[in-house]
């Protein structure tokens, strides 16, 4: 029956059988060297260069209803998202709202400090930039000088008490002298009692001496000592210092007292400088002291 | 299906036109469940041609297509192949047999020589592989109830064919 029909139905020389039996040969062939060699992969390459872009049209569709479905659902995704978003924005906004009146606020007290708009003195800040390379030197320079309107005498303060006074002014810096320092005077008053009397420099950081306090003086430890405004350099009522020990041995005419200074004269990096001086009327050739103070009958301290 | 009389040309695109679609629709993005039940299209669409038209579509032609499908496939080159290439000798062979039953009744003479077809690809499979995936087989039956359908189609366009040339 093969041979018969391969007869008549085929043109081709050979039977089906004889193809068969090569192209089932041929197939086994190139299995073979397939499985073993891989010697194919070139013509593999080479003929998927052609059913490649076949295959890819034929996903194509799947591919396309795919990428429009996500297009869909990324799309109500972003809606809802938008919406929460809006909500989220209009919560924030109020939030926003307040940070920026905090801010303003802030702003505010900034400038304030930056102006130091105070009652009653006039204040500008400045920063240490150097200071004395000599130990028994206290002084420091500060970053503003005479193109920042800063004078000879005006007083430098932290936000505790006073630091010094500006003793030399350049054009960009000024030089202060620190109350530490060893030739430094300041006119206080005992805030307890109102006793007058000098605080010197020791020379030492963190120490001031009241010199030529009598043995009887009313002085105790922990008193706290203003400036008094005698002289007119210091303003009245700044803290300067507090006493922190008082030998009183009879074999001397002073008391020793020892005292700390309030504000932090070594530690700061920002000052406070005061712009205004206190203007008092020339001293009098006299020797009486001007002074508005009614504790003239409270014995002095010193000098 | 003796008339195989109409002008050779016509025959030949249909031929090309069908195995191309067949090929398509075996590079269609199967899975699942679907893709273990996958028929083969081309396998009927070869054993077709090769029972109406072994002049035009024979073993060569099966072989070469085989060739494709595995370049397609990433099989390795010959495993379709061969399948093809014993099918459409099947179909070379059996082909006076087969012409003479009903279409329902070819449709459980065919089932045996997808099995057959299938039967290779999964003993070439093993051999390569190393193990048998049985259910690759459930193929077959699914291909062979596609019989029907599929030879239905194929005679309709080969008489639309015949008839528009003839005209």
């Amino acid at each position: 029956m093969n041979s018969s029909s391969s007869a008549r139905y085929s043109s081709n020389k050979f039977s089906p059988t004889v193809r068969l039996i090569f192209f089932g040969l041929l197939s086994l062939v190139l299995l073979f060297i397939d499985f073993q060699y891989k010697y194919l992969e070139f013509t593999r390459t080479k003929l998927s260069l052609f059913t490649n872009p076949l295959q890819q049209l034929v996903i194509m569709p799947g591919k396309l209803w795919q990428e429009v479905d996500n297009f869909f659902t990324i799309h109500n995704r972003l809606i809802s998202s938008n919406a929460e978003l809006r909500q989220l924005h209009t919560l924030d906004a109020a939030q926003l709202k307040q940070l920026e009146v905090l801010e303003a606020d802030n702003q505010h007290l900034r400038s304030l400090l930056a102006l130091q708009q105070r009652a009653d003195y006039t204040m500008q800040l400045a920063e240490i930039i150097y200071t004395e390379r000599n130990i028994v030197n206290r002084k420091v320079l500060l970053d503003k000088g005479a193109l920042a309107n800063v004078l000879t005498g005006q007083v430098v303060m932290d936000d505790n008490g006073i630091v010094g006074q500006v003793t030399r002014v350049y054009p960009r810096m000024s030089e202060v002298t620190l109350i530490t320092d060893k030739n430094h005077t300041v006119p206080v008053q005992i805030l307890r009692n109102g006793l007058r009397t000098l605080i010197f420099g020791s020379g030492d950081t963190g120490e001031l001496i009241l010199r030529y306090t009598s043995i009887s003086a009313d002085i105790q430890e922990g008193d706290l000592l203003v400036t008094s405004g005698i002289d007119g350099v210091y303003p009245v009522g700044l803290p300067v210092a507090k006493v922190t020990r008082v030998e009183r041995d009879p074999a001397y005419p002073f008391a020793r007292v020892l005292c700390t200074p309030i504000a932090g004269v070594d530690k700061q990096r920002q000052l406070l400088i005061l712009s205004t001086l206190p203007t008092l009327p020339e001293r009098p050739e006299a020797t009486q002291e001007p002074t508005n103070r009614r504790s003239k009958n409270i014995k002095r301290g010193g000098k | 299906m003796s008339d195989y009389q109409p002008s050779l040309p016509a025959h030949t695109a249909l031929i090309v036109t069908s195995l191309f679609v067949a090929l398509l629709l075996s590079w269609l993005p199967w899975h699942g469940f679907l893709l273990i039940i996958r028929p083969d299209f081309v396998a009927l669409v070869l054993l077709y041609w090769s029972m109406q038209k072994p002049n035009h579509c024979g073993i060569g032609i099966a072989w070469t297509v085989g060739i494709i499908a595995d370049v397609a496939d990433a099989s390795f080159l010959g495993q379709h192949a061969l399948v093809y290439a014993v099918l459409a000798f099947c179909g070379i062979v059996l082909q006076r047999r087969l012409s003479m039953l009903s279409l329902s009744q070819q449709a459980l003479q065919v089932f045996p020589l997808l099995l057959l077809a299938y039967s290779i690809y999964v003993i070439v499979h093993w051999q390569l592989h190393g193990y048998v995936s049985w259910v690759h087989l459930l193929g077959s039956v699914v291909s062979a109830l596609l019989w029907l359908p599929v030879t239905t189609l194929l005679q309709k366009l080969c008489h639309a064919r015949a008839s528009s040339s003839q005209r």
